[in-house]
C-alpha cells in the first residue's frame, strides 16, 4: 500500500489517466473518488486511458466507460502496448494513438474564468473534425456537414454553418449561435435541440442568430438594432 | 530527378478512383511521360482490369515487398504505351501485408524510374488509405457531385490537412450536365465552394466509361469522348500545362433542341 492506484492529470489533448495497480475494481474506485473530488472540473472533457502493457478486457473497458459517462466525461482514447487491447479499443470506436493536434491549444488561456474564455479559429472545419471548448468559439471559415462545434458559451461562425453546433453545452440557456449563413444539420443550445427544416427554402442567405425562447430554439435574422 | 508521386483517393468507394488512375496513366503516357501506376488496393485488385492487363501479371507489389522479385520484374508493361507500367496489387493478401514504410519505399523507388507514379488508393480512411497517401507529393481527391461523396471527400481533405500530408486537388467525376441543369445534381461550383481546394478537372458522365472498363480500354484513349478529353486535360494540368476548363454546362443549340448530351 502507499502507492496511489491511479494518476490523473490534465494535458492539452485531454485528461490522462494511468492505472497503477492490477485490480480493476480498485482503479475504478480511485477514478470515481477523483471525479467526485474534482467536482465539475472534468465534466465535458475527454479522457485518454493509458494502460501500458496491461491487457484490458471488454468488461473492464466497458465499466470504465460507463463510470466516465456518468460524470460527463468522454472516453476518447486508449493507449496500450498490448495488441489485443488496441484491437478492443478500436472495435469500440476509440482512438489508440493521439493524433497531431488540429485544434487550437487551450492551455494558454486556462487561467481566465470559463465565461471569459474564447477561442478564435481561422480555418474550414471539415467533416469529422470537432472543436470542443469550455468558453466561446469564434470561427472564421465554414463548418462543413459532419463537422461539430461544442462550446460552453456562444458560437459565432463567420462563414457558413452546415454541420452541428452546440452552444451552452454546460447548460447555459442564454447562449446563442450565429452565422453569416446558418444552414446547420442540427443546432443545440443547452439541452434544446433544433434541426433544419427537411425542405430547404431557397432564399438569399443572410446572417442569422439562434437562441432559446419560450423553451424552444428560434432562429432570427440578425438585427443589430435589436441586438 | 525523381518523378512526381500522385495518390488518387476519395474516402467513399465507387466514385471512380481506379477509373481516374487508369485514365490519367494513359493520358500522361500519351503526352510522352513515363508512368508507373501502383494498385494499392491489396486484396481488391482492379486497376489491372481497367488497363486490360490482368492476364500479364506475374509478380505483384507484395511479392516485391517480401523480396521475391525485383521491382522491374513486378512492373507490367502496358500493351499500348511502352513507357506505361502497372505495379499490380496482390489479390490473395490483405492491406496488412503492406506497411506505410513499405509503400513509401516502393513509391520512391518507382519514382526513380519514371516521371510520374500514380497510386490508386483503397476506399476508406483506414490503414490502406494511410499507406497510399503517405508517399504522395500530391493527392487527387476524387468525388462525385453527390452529398455523400462530397462529405467523404471533405473528411479525407481534413485528414490530409491535419496530418500535414501532401496538398490536395479536386477531381469531380461523373457530372451529369443534364441533371445539373434540371437542378437534380450538385453543380461543380457548389462542390468546389464547400470543399475549398483547387479544382483540377471535371469529368462528365458518359455511358462509354462503363463499357471501357469492361474492355480494358480507358476512355482517355479517345479524345473525342468528353470524358476522355477531360481526363487528358487533367493529365496536361498535372504536367504543368495551363489548360482552360471545359464548360460542362454548355451545349450546342442542336443538342439542346433534341435533348442529346
Amino acid at each position: 500500500m502507499g502507492e496511489m492506484p491511479i494518476t490523473l492529470k490534465g494535458t492539452a489533448d485531454g485528461i490522462l489517466l494511468k492505472p497503477r495497480v492490477e485490480n480493476w475494481a480498485v482503479v475504478l474506485d480511485a477514478v470515481e473518488d477523483a471525479l467526485i473530488d474534482g467536482g465539475s472540473f472534468f465534466r465535458g472533457g475527454r479522457l485518454i486511458l493509458d494502460v501500458g502493457a496491461r491487457e484490458l478486457s471488454a468488461e473492464q473497458l466497458n465499466a470504465m466507460r460507463v463510470l466516465l459517462t456518468r460524470y460527463g466525461i468522454e472516453l476518447w482514447a486508449v493507449l496500450s502496448d498490448d495488441e489485443q487491447t488496441v484491437h478492443l479499443a478500436r472495435s469500440h470506436g476509440l482512438l489508440t494513438r493521439i493524433p497531431k493536434r488540429t485544434e487550437p491549444k487551450h492551455t494558454l488561456i486556462e487561467t481566465a474564468p470559463p465565461e471569459l474564455q474564447a477561442v478564435f479559429v481561422h480555418r474550414t472545419l471539415r467533416s469529422g473534425q470537432t472543436i470542443r471548448f469550455p468558453g466561446h468559439v469564434t470561427l472564421v471559415g465554414d463548418v462543413n456537414p459532419g463537422a461539430e462545434i461544442v462550446a460552453g458559451g456562444n458560437i459565432l461562425v463567420w462563414g457558413t454553418l452546415r454541420g452541428v453546433a452546440h452552444a451552452g453545452a454546460f447548460g447555459d440557456e442564454t447562449a446563442v449561435i450565429c452565422a453569416l449563413v446558418l444552414q446547420p444539420s442540427q443546432i443545440r443550445i443547452a439541452g434544446f435541440i433544433g434541426r433544419s427544416p427537411e425542405k430547404s427554402t431557397r432564399r438569399v442567405p443572410r446572417p442569422e442568430i439562434a437562441k432559446v425562447e419560450d423553451g424552444q430554439i428560434v432562429v432570427e435574422a440578425w438585427n443589430s438594432k435589436r441586438g | 530527378m525523381a518523378g512526381t508521386i500522385i495518390t488518387v483517393s476519395s474516402g467513399k468507394g465507387g466514385v471512380g478512383k481506379t477509373t481516374t488512375t487508369a485514365n490519367l496513366g494513359v493520358g500522361l503516357a500519351k503526352l510522352g511521360y513515363r508512368v508507373v501506376c501502383i494498385d494499392a488496393d491489396i486484396g481488391l485488385r482492379n486497376l489491372d482490369v481497367m488497363l486490360g492487363l490482368e492476364n500479364r501479371i506475374v509478380y505483384d507489389i507484395v511479392n516485391y515487398i517480401e523480396g521475391r522479385c525485383r521491382l522491374r520484374q513486378a512492373l507490367v508493361r502496358d500493351k499500348r504505351f511502352s513507357e506505361l507500367f502497372l505495379l499490380p496489387a496482390a489479390q490473395t493478401r490483405d492491406k496488412n501485408a503492406v506497411s506505410i514504410e513499405d509503400m513509401v519505399r516502393v513509391a520512391q523507388e518507382a519514382a526513380e524510374l519514371v516521371d510520374f507514379v500514380l497510386i490508386d488508393s483503397p476506399a476508406g480512411i483506414e490503414h490502406g488509405f494511410r499507406y497510399a497517401v503517405s508517399p504522395a507529393d500530391l493527392v487527387l481527391v476524387v468525388t462525385n457531385p453527390e452529398v455523400t461523396a462530397v462529405r467523404d471527400a471533405d473528411r479525407v481533405i481534413g485528414l490530409l490537412e491535419a496530418e500535414d500530408l501532401a496538398p490536395a486537388k479536386l477531381v469531380i467525376n461523373r457530372l451529369k450536365p443534364e441533371l445539373v441543369r434540371r437542378n437534380e445534381m450538385l453543380d461543380a461550383d457548389t462542390v468546389v465552394d464547400l470543399l475549398a481546394i483547387e479544382l483540377i478537372g471535371v469529368v462528365p458522365d458518359v455511358p462509354k466509361i462503363l463499357t471501357s472498363s469492361k474492355t480494358g480500354q480507358p476512355v482517355a484513349l479517345d479524345e473525342r469522348s468528353p470524358a476522355g478529353k477531360a481526363f487528358c486535360n487533367i493529365a496536361r494540368r498535372l504536367a504543368g500545362e495551363d489548360v482552360p476548363f471545359e464548360d460542362t454546362q454548355k451545349q450546342s443549340l442542336f443538342q439542346r433542341l433534341f435533348g442529346l448530351h
